[in-house]
């Protein structure tokens, strides 16, 4: 597993990224409904071409966000900018912006070649481009069976691949998609990611993708926005926010992770009966390890890794994997994944490397 | 099944056919005494014949009466939709103070007895100097009926998916062409039902027509005129024909309803006879 590679193996993979002048750029945007504030303070910029997706819970604030980008609610404070233009203060009609909305919103009265036409014939484009042009964009979605079809006679993916061309026929310069796969079920929905990614990558458009799946978004992105409680916790990309996440919620939101709260004193770490050296600062500390990060002990590993002993109190078979759940005499219990070869039993020998023991300090509950 | 789970049912089934039979027996009669050879006299009817039809074809005021309750009807529609629509958009789209109670004011004029809507337009147009016509019946149902089709129509636009009409802001059309390219399509249905069922109870009203009658008679009140002067089978067969034409209103809007899967709207939550009337 990773586990072997050293921290800077995290950038392996990614070109450099030389940012040029972002396409949107959210600035300190404050939004409350009533008495409630759904965002505060959230700055975030979005690069030409760029897959960016805004991950949450429910209740995080991330379909405002995409809400006030659209131009369906107005921010409270702040701006939103797009290519050097103020777009906060259009109406949702001038905004060169296209939403895929989560239940699709077709319109139920007209044909799917119409309802991608939409967009084109409202700006009384010729009507030999709109054909033209609806055609491409089915195409391109791959339902071009369907032109006459009505929405309500098409399945859910089908839909969604009707929303898509209706967008994207437009040609805008962001496409924002708020939770646009949470309708499908669990093989339609991996199929379309790696669609969708590609068609992405194919257009070359700016897309924001909301969503609450963090499986979803490590998949298809490429750089999460993870929101809690209204507040950016962290923006990097998916490798970055796994192996360094900025805080213990992130650990915990992005992958399974153990949080070890340990104590550091004189450049030794203790978490309950654990201990190994560090090179922390004397104080408390919030450490995430990842379960694959901790494995069954073999002989003649790093000198310096950190073994122990625990019981093994539950194991859950996962396909190429095993989840164990292992108890210290003493604590902790940790989260344990190892190659699935067979039922384990009892007492076994565990380690993990100390560089793998990343902090993740504790957010300020809000 | 097993006979203890359908007895109930049976029972009942027979109560419901004997409260149908109530209801529509007496139409039956009328219809039954319109082809009666004997005119209204005599039981059991016999000597049975189209003359009271054919008579009726030649009965040129019946004619022009029904004339008249056409085109009051037609004015009828066009005045309660002019203000029934708008006020279900305010109703459903903004927020104002006394919107709740302007909810159920707006259905005032069907609950109140006609006589009492009636007299009180009487005043209001005696009071402008206005002569009384076909146009001040036809102001009268409009008024009157101003509620269906605002309860029609509200009823619709909370069924309306609002993702819809955004997504028609987000394509780039405005607020304009989102409201007669997606809000209204959408309220195909229950427009066309305001229309049909207002349509139908403007052709059937009389009180309200009575208090602001003027020299032409819509055709209830032909029919009732003629009244005080004997039941004669010609209004048999017109009434007939009536009853007719208000059934066939009755299924093409239940036709509708259930094509348009339509929720319990508050005309009907609220006043129950409301919609049999029709």
């Amino acid at each position: 597993m990773h586990s072997a590679l050293p921290k800077s193996a995290v950038a392996l993979g990614e070109q450099p990224v030389t940012r040029p002048a972002p396409l949107l750029s959210v600035r300190a945007i404050r939004k409350r409904f009533g008495q409630t504030i759904v965002l505060r303070d959230i700055s975030l910029e979005i690069a030409e071409g760029e897959f960016l997706t805004i991950l949450g819970e429910s209740g995080s604030g991330k379909t405002t966000l995409l809400r006030l980008v659209a131009g369906f609610e107005q921010a409270d404070s702040g701006e939103i900018w797009m290519g050097g233009e103020r777009l906060d203060i259009l109406p949702p009609y001038a905004r060169r912006v296209n939403t895929v909305f989560q239940q699709y919103a077709l319109f139920p009265h007209l044909s799917v070649f119409d309802n991608v036409a939409y967009g084109l014939r409202v700006q009384k484009i010729e009507k030999a481009e709109v054909a033209s042009r609806v055609e491409q964009a089915l195409a391109m979605v791959k339902m071009t069976a369907f032109v006459h079809s009505k929405p309500a006679n098409i399945s859910g993916g089908q839909q969604q691949r009707v929303a898509l061309a209706r967008a994207l026929v437009n040609r805008p310069r962001l496409l924002l998609l708020d939770e646009p796969l949470s309708a499908l079920d669990a093989n339609l929905r991996r199929q379309m990611q790696i669609e969708l990614k590609s068609l992405q990558r194919q257009v070359g458009i700016a897309f924001v993708f909301v969503t609450h799946d963090q499986h979803e978004a490590m998949a298809m992105s490429d750089r999460i926005a993870l929101l809690r409680g209204g507040e950016l916790e962290q923006v990097a990309t998916p490798r970055e926010l796994y192996f360094r996440p900025a805080t213990a919620y992130v650990a915990q939101f992005v992958g399974q992770s153990n949080l070890l709260r340990c104590s550091v004193h004189n450049g030794i770490a203790r978490c309950q009966s654990l201990q190994w050296s560090c090179d922390l600062p004397d104080g408390n500390h919030t450490l995430s390890l990842r379960p694959e990060n901790v494995r069954l002990a073999e002989p003649g590993t790093a000198p310096d890794n950190v073994r122990f002993h625990a019981a093994v109190r539950d194991q859950a078979f996962q396909g190429a994997t095993d989840l164990l759940q292992v108890e210290c005499a003493g604590g902790p219990t940790l989260l344990v994944r190892v190659p699935a070869k067979g039922p384990l039993y009892g007492e076994l020998e565990f380690e993990f490397s100390v560089r793998d023991a990343v902090p993740a300090p504790d957010s300020e509950e809000s | 099944m097993n006979a203890a789970h359908t007895r109930g049912p049976r029972w009942l089934r027979l109560y419901a056919a004997a409260v149908f039979a109530f209801l529509y027996f007496p139409i039956l009669v009328l219809a039954v005494y319109s082809f009666n050879g004997e005119g209204v006299g005599g039981f059991p009817p016999h000597n049975l014949t189209c003359r009271w039809y054919a008579m009726l074809l030649d009965d040129s005021a019946i004619w022009s009466s029904v004339g008249n309750s056409l085109l009051v009807a037609f004015f009828a529609v066009v005045l309660a939709l002019a203000f029934g629509i708008p006020a279900a958009l305010a109703l459903d789209r903004t927020s104002f103070p006394g919107k709740a109670l302007f909810r159920r004011l707006v259905l005032l004029p069907l609950i109140l007895p006609g006589i009492i809507t009636g007299l009180s337009l009487l005043m209001l147009f005696v009071a402008f100097r206005m002569n009384l016509s076909l146009v001040t019946i036809a102001l009268g149902h409009g008024t009157a009926l101003i509620s269906v089709a605002t309860t029609e129509v509200f009823a619709g636009l909370q069924k309306l998916d609002r993702a819809q009409e955004e997504a028609s802001l987000d394509l780039g059309a405005n607020y304009w062409q989102t409201f007669w390219r997606v809000t209204v399509p959408n309220l195909k249905l229950p427009i066309i039902g305001a229309v049909l069922l207002i349509f139908t109870l403007s052709i059937d009203e009389i009180a309200v027509s009575f208090f602001l009658i003027g020299r032409n008679n819509t055709l209830p009140l032909e029919i009732w005129s003629r009244l005080r002067r004997g039941i004669t089978p010609e209004i048999n067969a017109i009434s007939t024909l009536i009853f007719l034409f208000s059934l066939t209103m009755i299924l093409v809007w239940y036709r509708l309803g259930t094509r348009g899967e339509r929720e319990p709207r508050l005309a009907e939550e609220l006043v129950p006879g409301a919609v049999q009337e029709g």
